[in-house]
C-alpha cells in the first residue's frame, strides 16, 4: 500500500509539474501585454448585440422592464433599416441576481457570441463584476441605471445618471424648500451607502443637518425601529435609499406612525413608476422622487416611446428612468457606430465625445472624457394615479461629473 | 473491466481522469469553456468534502459556503494587496473605507506563505470550533443544519455592513495578478485550471485514503448508529469532527482557487442559497461514492449554464425539473447509475456484495 501512495504522489508531482511548464511562457503582471481584445464578429449581415439582465432571482421583476426597452429600441432600429445597414441580432442572457453568473455570461457573450456592443446590468454590484471582463477584452457595455458616480471604465457608457445629476439636484431642492435637517434611511449594500457619505458631505457644507443614518438588510420588511427614530428626530425630510420590496414595508410603517408629505417628505432615488405600482399609491401619494424621466415627461420623443411601449407590452406597463435610458443607450450606440463608421469598439469610442440624440427625456449627449451622457435632472412628486409629475428641473441638461470635481464639498470622497 | 482488482481499477480510474483534466479537456475545449470547467471543478473540490461529512459522516454541512467565503476571501485579499502594490491600499478601500491606513486584520494577508496558508487553515479553525461545541454537546440532524445555515447567513450581514474593509455587497473584484502572473493571459488562466485539476485529484487520492482507512470504517459506523460507536469506546464527537474539519480545509482551498479562476469572490457565494447548491451538487451526484459528488457539482454547474444560454427565460424551471426527477428516480445520484444499468442487464438484482465498498453505500442509501 504504501508503495503504491508513492507511486501516486509522484504521478501528482509530474502532473503539477507539467502544467507548471506549460505556464512558465505567461506574462506577468506589469509586463504591459496588448493582448485580449475580441473583435466583434460583423461579417454577415446582421450584426449581435448582447442583452445582459437579470431574468430570474430578485432582481428579475426590474431587470425585466429594462430587457423590455431594449428589445423595443432594437426592433425599431431593425425596422428602420438597422445600423450601417445591418440588422442587429439581440442574444439574450440571463445574470440570475448573482455577480459572479454576470461575469460568467459578459464573457459567454464577448467570446462566444462574438457581439457588438453589451446592454444591460442593474446593480452596483454586477457593473463591477462584469467590469474587469469588458476591460480585458475590450469590448463595450452601455450601463443604464442611475448609480454611485466614482467610476469611469473605457469600456462602459453609463447611461443612467451619476450623483451630480439626481442626488445633489434632490439635496438642492430640499434646500430650496428651506428644509434644514434631514434623516438617511437605505438599504444596506453598496449605493446607499456611498450615497449617504456624499450626502454628509454636501449637508455639512451647506448648512443641512443630518439627524440620523439607518440601513436596513437588503428586502427586510421590519421598519417599526427605524421608523420610531425617523420620528423622534424631528427631521424635515427623509432621504429614501432603500431598494425594492423594503420600501412597502418603510412607507406602510410611515403612514402609520402619522408621518405625512406634508410635514416630512421622503425624497427617494429608486422608486420609479413600476415600483410606485407595487408599493400602493395610497402610501406614496405626494411624496417626491428625484430621476431624469417620468412617463409624463413632455416631448414628441416620449410620447413616441410610451405609446410603441405600451403597444408592444401592454397599456397597463408604466415606462421609468432606467427603461428609458436603457432604450436611449442603443440609440446612441447606434449613433456612435454611425459616426464612426464602424464596428470598431476603439473607433466607436473615439466618436463618443459630442453624439446626441433626442430622447424621451430631452436632448441628450454623450460626455466623451467620462463616457457619461448629459442628463436633465427632475423632481417629481407621487400623484394618486400611480404616475409622477415634475415639480422642478434643471432647466438644462447636466454635465455628468462622476468623480463630483467641480463641487468643492466633495474634495474629501475620493 | 470486472476482472480487475479494486487496486488496478482505482489506479486505472485516477489515469483516466488524469487523461481527461490534462489532455482531453485543455485540447477539446475553448478557453472560454476552459475557464468554466475550472470553475465547475473548484464546486467539485467542495462537492468532495460535503461527500466525506455527508455521505460518510451522516452531518448536513448546509453551510459550505462560509468556508468556502473564508477560503476565497483569504486570497483575494492577498491578490488586492499585491495589485495595489507595497504600501497601496486596494482600489475600493481609497473609494469606501474613508480609511487613512490598512486596516490591522489585512496587513498580515500582505505575506503569500501567510495567505495561502490562512486559506486552509482558517475555515479549518473555524470548523474547529464551532464543530467541538457543537459535536461534544451531540447537536445533530436538522439542529446542526440550521446552526450551519445560521452561519452562513451571519457571515454575509458582516461582510455586507463592513463596506469600507470587505468590499460589501461587491465582494473583492477586479483581480489582476496571480502571484506575479498577469490574469489576462490566457496562458496564465491555463494554468489556473491545471493547478485546480491537479488539487482535485490530489483531494480525491486522500479522501480515498481516508475513507478506506479504519478512520473511514468509523465514520460510517458513526452515521450509522452513534450510540453504538460510543458503547464500542470511541468518541463519536471527535470522529465526526475530522470530517467536518477536513471537508472545512477543502471548501476553503476551492474557494482561494476560485478566485484566480473566476476573478471575484462576493457575498452572493457564500450565503444560505450557494451553500444549498453545494449539497445539491452532491446530492444529485450520490453522496456517498468518491466520485458521485464530483460528477454531480460539476454536471448541476455545467447544467446551469448549458440550461440558462439556451433558455435564458425558463431555465430553472428545467433545472427544478431536474433536480425532482434526480431525487425521484435516482436517490443515489447519478453515481447509482452505472451499477443499476449493470445489474440489469446481468439480471443480478441482489449483487449487494461487489469487489469495492462504494458501490456498497450507494446501494444502502439508494435503498
Amino acid at each position: 500500500m504504501l508503495r503504491f501512495h508513492r507511486r501516486r504522489l509522484a504521478a501528482f508531482s509530474v502532473a503539477l509539474a507539467a502544467a507548471l511548464a506549460v505556464s512558465a511562457c505567461g506574462s506577468k503582471t506589469g509586463e504591459g501585454d496588448d493582448t485580449g481584445g475580441v473583435t466583434a464578429d460583423t461579417s454577415g449581415d446582421t450584426v449581435k448585440v448582447g442583452l445582459l439582465n437579470s431574468l430570474s432571482g430578485t432582481m428579475a421583476i426590474s431587470e425585466v422592464t429594462v430587457r423590455d426597452a431594449i428589445m423595443l429600441a432594437v426592433e425599431e432600429i431593425n425596422a428602420a433599416g438597422g445600423v450601417l445597414g445591418k440588422k442587429l441580432a439581440p442574444v439574450g442572457e440571463d445574470g440570475g441576481s448573482d455577480w459572479p453568473t454576470f461575469a460568467e455570461k459578459a464573457e459567454k457573450l464577448i467570446k462566444v457570441d462574438r457581439v457588438a456592443a453589451v446592454f444591460g446590468c442593474w446593480t452596483s454590484a454586477s457593473r463591477k463584476a462584469v467590469k474587469p471582463v469588458f476591460e480585458e477584452n475590450k469590448a463595450l457595455l452601455f450601463y443604464p441605471v442611475q448609480y454611485e458616480g466614482l467610476e469611469q471604465s473605457p469600456y462602459i457608457f453609463y447611461t443612467g445618471a451619476t450623483t451630480n445629476q439626481q442626488i445633489v439636484p434632490g439635496l438642492d431642492y430640499l434646500k430650496a424648500q428651506g428644509k434644514k435637517s434631514v434623516y438617511l434611511v437605505g438599504s444596506d449594500y453598496v449605493f446607499p451607502r456611498t450615497a449617504n457619505k456624499i450626502i454628509k458631505a454636501y449637508a455639512e457644507a451647506n448648512g443641512l443637518k443630518v439627524l440620523g443614518e439607518d440601513y436596513a438588510p437588503l428586502g427586510s420588511t421590519e421598519f417599526g425601529t427605524i421608523v420610531n427614530k425617523v420620528k423622534a428626530s424631528k427631521a424635515e425630510a427623509v432621504f429614501n435609499t432603500l431598494n425594492g420590496d423594503s420600501n412597502v414595508a418603510f412607507f406602510k410603517e410611515y403612514k402609520s406612525a402619522g408621518l405625512t408629505a406634508a410635514a416630512m417628505p421622503v425624497v427617494s432615488v429608486s422608486i420609479a413608476e413600476e415600483e410606485v405600482k407595487s408599493i400602493g399609491t395610497q402610501y406614496l401619494s405626494g411624496q417626491l422622487t428625484a430621476w431624469n424621466y417620468y412617463q409624463t415627461t413632455t416631448g414628441a420623443a416620449n410620447d413616441k416611446f410610451v405609446k410603441a411601449y405600451k403597444a408592444k407590452f401592454g397599456a397597463d406597463k408604466p415606462t421609468s428612468d432606467p427603461m428609458e435610458a436603457a432604450y436611449v443607450s442603443v440609440y446612441l450606440w447606434k449613433a456612435m457606430v454611425e459616426k464612426a463608421g464602424s464596428f470598431d469598439v476603439e473607433k466607436v469610442k473615439g466618436a463618443a465625445d459630442g453624439v446626441t440624440f433626442e430622447a424621451p427625456e430631452g436632448l441628450v449627449t454623450i460626455d466623451g472624457a467620462t463616457q457619461h451622457i448629459h442628463k436633465t435632472a427632475r423632481i417629481g412628486k407621487i400623484g394618486d394615479d400611480g404616475l409622477i409629475t415634475e415639480v422642478w428641473n434643471s432647466g438644462s441638461p447636466v454635465k455628468p461629473d462622476p468623480y463630483l470635481k467641480g463641487y468643492p464639498w466633495a474634495s474629501g470622497l475620493s | 473491466m470486472t476482472n480487475l482488482s479494486p487496486r488496478t481499477r482505482v489506479w486505472l480510474g485516477f489515469g483516466l481522469g488524469a487523461v481527461v483534466l490534462f489532455a482531453a479537456a485543455p485540447a477539446l475545449l475553448t478557453d472560454f469553456r476552459l475557464s468554466l470547467l475550472a470553475k465547475y471543478l473548484c464546486f467539485a473540490i467542495v462537492a468532495v468534502g460535503i461527500g466525506l461529512a455527508w455521505g460518510r459522516g451522516g452531518l448536513l454541512t448546509l453551510g459550505q459556503g462560509v468556508f468556502f467565503g473564508l477560503g476565497g476571501y483569504a486570497m483575494a485579499m492577498h491578490l488586492k494587496l499585491a495589485d495595489a502594490g507595497e504600501g497601496n491600499m486596494p482600489d475600493f478601500m481609497e473609494l469606501y473605507g474613508q480609511l487613512d491606513e490598512l486596516p490591522a486584520w489585512w496587513a498580515p494577508f500582505a505575506n503569500p506563505v501567510f495567505a495561502l496558508a490562512a486559506t486552509v487553515l482558517l475555515p479549518m479553525l473555524v470548523a474547529f470550533g464551532l464543530g467541538s461545541l457543537v459535536f461534544r454537546r451531540r447537536v445533530r440532524g436538522a439542529y446542526f443544519a440550521i446552526l450551519s445555515q445560521a452561519l452562513a447567513a451571519a457571515m454575509v450581514i458582516l461582510l455586507i455592513g463592513q463596506q469600507g474593509t470587505t468590499g460589501g455587497t461587491n465582494g473583492l473584484t477586479d483581480i489582476e495578478g496571480f502571484f506575479g502572473y498577469d490574469l489576462d493571459d490566457p496562458v496564465n488562466q491555463r494554468m489556473v485550471y491545471f493547478i485546480i485539476a491537479g488539487v482535485l485529484l490530489a483531494l480525491l487520492a486522500l479522501t480515498r485514503q481516508l475513507m478506506h482507512s479504519r478512520y473511514g470504517e468509523l465514520l460510517v459506523a458513526v452515521r450509522d448508529s452513534e450510540n453504538r460507536v460510543r458503547f464500542l469506546g470511541y468518541n463519536p464527537a471527535n470522529v465526526k469532527l475530522v470530517a467536518y474539519v477536513v471537508a472545512a480545509g477543502m471548501a476553503g482551498l476551492a474557494g482561494a482557487l476560485f478566485v484566480p479562476a473566476v476573478g471575484i469572490i462576493s457575498p452572493a457565494l457564500i450565503g444560505i442559497v450557494p451553500s444549498i447548491e453545494f449539497v445539491i451538487g452532491v446530492a444529485v451526484g450520490g453522496r456517498a461514492a468518491l466520485l458521485g459528488p464530483v460528477l454531480g457539482a460539476v454536471a448541476v454547474a455545467w447544467a446551469k449554464t448549458a440550461l440558462s444560454e439556451r433558455f435564458p427565460g425558463t431555465w430553472t424551471y428545467l433545472q427544478g425539473a431536474m433536480f425532482v426527477l434526480v431525487v425521484a428516480f435516482l436517490p443515489g445520484g447519478l453515481a447509482s447509475l452505472w451499477g443499476m444499468v449493470r445489474r440489469r442487464r446481468e439480471r443480478q438484482p441482489d449483487a449487494t456484495v461487489p469487489a469495492d465498498g462504494d458501490r456498497v453505500l450507494v446501494q444502502e442509501v439508494a435503498a
